[in-house]
């Protein structure tokens, strides 16, 4: 009855506010469906791996469905070393190591893209407002932008050598000329409106971009932000794997190497897991900066 | 018919002397406006009437100082319009209001601009939204508000520089007809309560003879004056009354020619 009830309120709340921006309404049961639909998605693709495993179609060595690479939690977390050092053993607990294996991964992805992001947004507006600037630098941007960043692994070795910083460089230079051209081309998008507005008001060529034209581009340069979170979780791990030592790519590695299929499946599981948690964060996060701007919950739970 | 004629007890406040304007494009130059000589006097409600494209808020935005004029001059409170200046307040259509500032924070978004501290900015706010009848939406978002309500705290937004003329470019084009017939008479009582003059674009003929004290018909591009039209039916204005329904028809067979054109020229356009 209760729970009737709650879900009715939900529905009104929905109908009431069909699309439009503003706190959405915290109702249980609103949380609870795409929650239920997303347990229900999983389930039908665990189901269909189980049931290929059980008909004997999968082999467990080379596809081992999840029941069988989460089982021994222990004995998979083993290899998560926190350390940079070849053949150097830990100490640590299993759990605490995997721990701070997703965790330095994290970081990684982190300081990557707050460099990325932060570097882009004030190289594109500084074009935009130093025209020479721009003149000098936009061509070669464009011409850098398109290659891959896989491409960039080597530079980053030879620029910082072994250890962190070349993981952050190569989240970095996945994201920064992407995201300049990005800021670029949202800039010259800003409402003519808007810009008429400030100029009418008096505000001057600085003014302008600090109080009209930088709100106005900030939430498509989130979403572009978003979009390019999963290419950073890319990069990074193949930064991982060859340049550091320790993070979940040097484990993906592992797993290569070693050939063990459960470890390559239960780091994939925890990649998938963080990638995810690191999504909705950013979304929090734009939610809470970015109040005026609509959540089209694209992706995962609204 | 009195054309330009118009006795001005006062120098205007705004004079257009030969304003012409041509827009420079890939193949033939584009003439939006030709030959336009206006007064616009100190405390006057006029409308620019027109039907679309003849170059009606090209002259405004000539007026506002953020285009350049191509032939002619424009001279405003003295001095001539070569760039924006808060002696000109300037209400566009729809969506002008910054949807990452609350509401009282954009309509002193100009006294910001000039380094007023915050306080007093919201003293001002305060005022203003007072005046426009929404005090009790300083702190709501500009997307919280109805269509006929954010125009209103466009209005006050201009209001609050205190400009001599307010350049209003289609402003309700987008709202329904009953709230639009409100925001009419909310302008009205702005417009009385206040020095200001006021420059009105439309395309609407109820809406231009229920608020002008003159109105500017424009001819199908390149816009010029074909006539101008004083109204002195008294305020409040009745739209149901003879005298009003007699205007509207003139103005409908003045406009009818005009339209006739500016839709030919489209369809060629196109």
């Amino acid at each position: 009855m209760k729970a009737n009830l709650t879900a009715y309120l939900a529905q009104r709340g929905a109908a009431k506010t069909p699309g439009i921006a503003g706190k959405p309404r915290r109702g249980l049961a609103r949380r609870l469906v795409p929650l239920g639909w997303g347990i229900a998605s999983l389930a039908c693709f665990i189901s269909v791996w189980e049931l290929a495993w059980a008909a004997g179609w999968a082999d467990p060595l080379l596809l081992p469905p999840p029941h069988i690479f989460l089982r021994n939690f222990a004995s998979q977390a083993q290899y998560f070393v926190p350390t940079d050092v070849i053949g150097e053993t830990s100490s640590t607990t299993a759990l605490r190591s995997l721990v701070m294996t997703v965790v330095a991964t994290t970081l990684r992805v982190m300081s990557g893209l707050v460099l990325g992001f932060v570097c882009s947004v004030a190289m594109g507006v500084a074009i935009r407002y130093f025209r020479l600037l721009g003149n000098l630098t936009l061509p070669t941007i464009t011409l850098l932008a398109p290659i891959s960043p896989i491409a960039w692994l080597p530079v980053a070795i030879f620029l910082f050598g072994i250890g962190n910083a070349p993981a952050v460089f190569m989240v970095f230079i996945s994201l920064f000329f992407v995201m300049t051209v990005s800021t670029i081309s949202q800039i010259d998008n800003v409402s003519r409106t808007h810009l008429h507005v400030a100029a009418v008001m008096g505000a001057t060529r600085a003014q302008t971009f600090r109080h009209v034209i930088l709100p106005a581009i900030l939430p498509s340069l989130f979403m572009v932000l978003r979009m390019n979170l999963f290419g950073a979780w890319m990069v990074v791990l193949v930064a991982e794997a060859t340049g550091v030592g320790s993070g979940l790519g040097q484990v993906v590695m592992l797993a290569r190497n070693t050939f063990n299929s459960s470890l390559s499946f239960f780091t994939m599981t925890l990649i998938g897991i963080t990638g995810f948690a690191f999504d909705v964060a950013l979304r929090l996060i734009q939610r809470k900066v970015l109040f005026w701007v609509p959540d089209n919950g694209l992706g995962g739970m609204k | 018919m009195s054309l330009t004629e118009q006795p001005v007890v006062q120098p205007p406040l705004a004079t257009c002397t030969g304003v012409g304007k041509t827009w420079q494009t890939d193949g033939a130059p584009f003439v939006a406006l030709r030959d336009i000589d206006l007064d616009i006097a100190r405390r006057e409600f006029v409308v620019f009437l027109g039907p679309s494209g003849c170059g009606k808020s090209t002259l405004l935005y000539l007026m506002a100082g953020l285009e350049q004029v191509s032939e002619g001059r424009i001279v405003c409170g003295g001095a001539e319009v070569s760039a924006p200046g808060t002696d000109r307040g300037l209400v566009f259509q729809d969506t002008s209001l910054f949807p990452w500032l609350s509401v009282g924070e954009n309509v002193t978004f100009g006294l910001k601009m000039q380094h007023m501290p915050k306080e007093a900015r919201r003293r001002v706010a305060q005022e203003i939204l007072e005046r426009v009848g929404l005090s009790e939406a300083i702190d709501k978002r500009p997307d919280q508000l109805s269509g006929g309500m954010r125009q209103r705290v466009a209005v006050g937004r201009a209001l609050a520089l205190k400009p001599e003329v307010l350049l209003l470019d289609e402003p309700f084009a987008a709202l329904d007809v009953q709230t639009r017939s409100k925001m009419q008479e909310f302008l009205t009582q702005v417009w009385q309560q206040s020095n200001v003059s006021m420059v009105f674009v439309t395309h609407d003929i109820d809406e231009a003879v229920s608020l002008a004290d003159r109105i500017v018909v424009f001819t199908a591009r390149p816009g010029r004056i074909k006539t101008i039209i004083p109204v002195d039916l008294p305020r409040p204005r009745d739209t149901r009354s003879k005298a009003f329904h007699d205007l509207t028809d003139r103005l409908t067979d003045l406009m009818r020619d005009e339209v006739d054109r500016a839709f030919a020229e489209q369809e060629r356009v196109r």
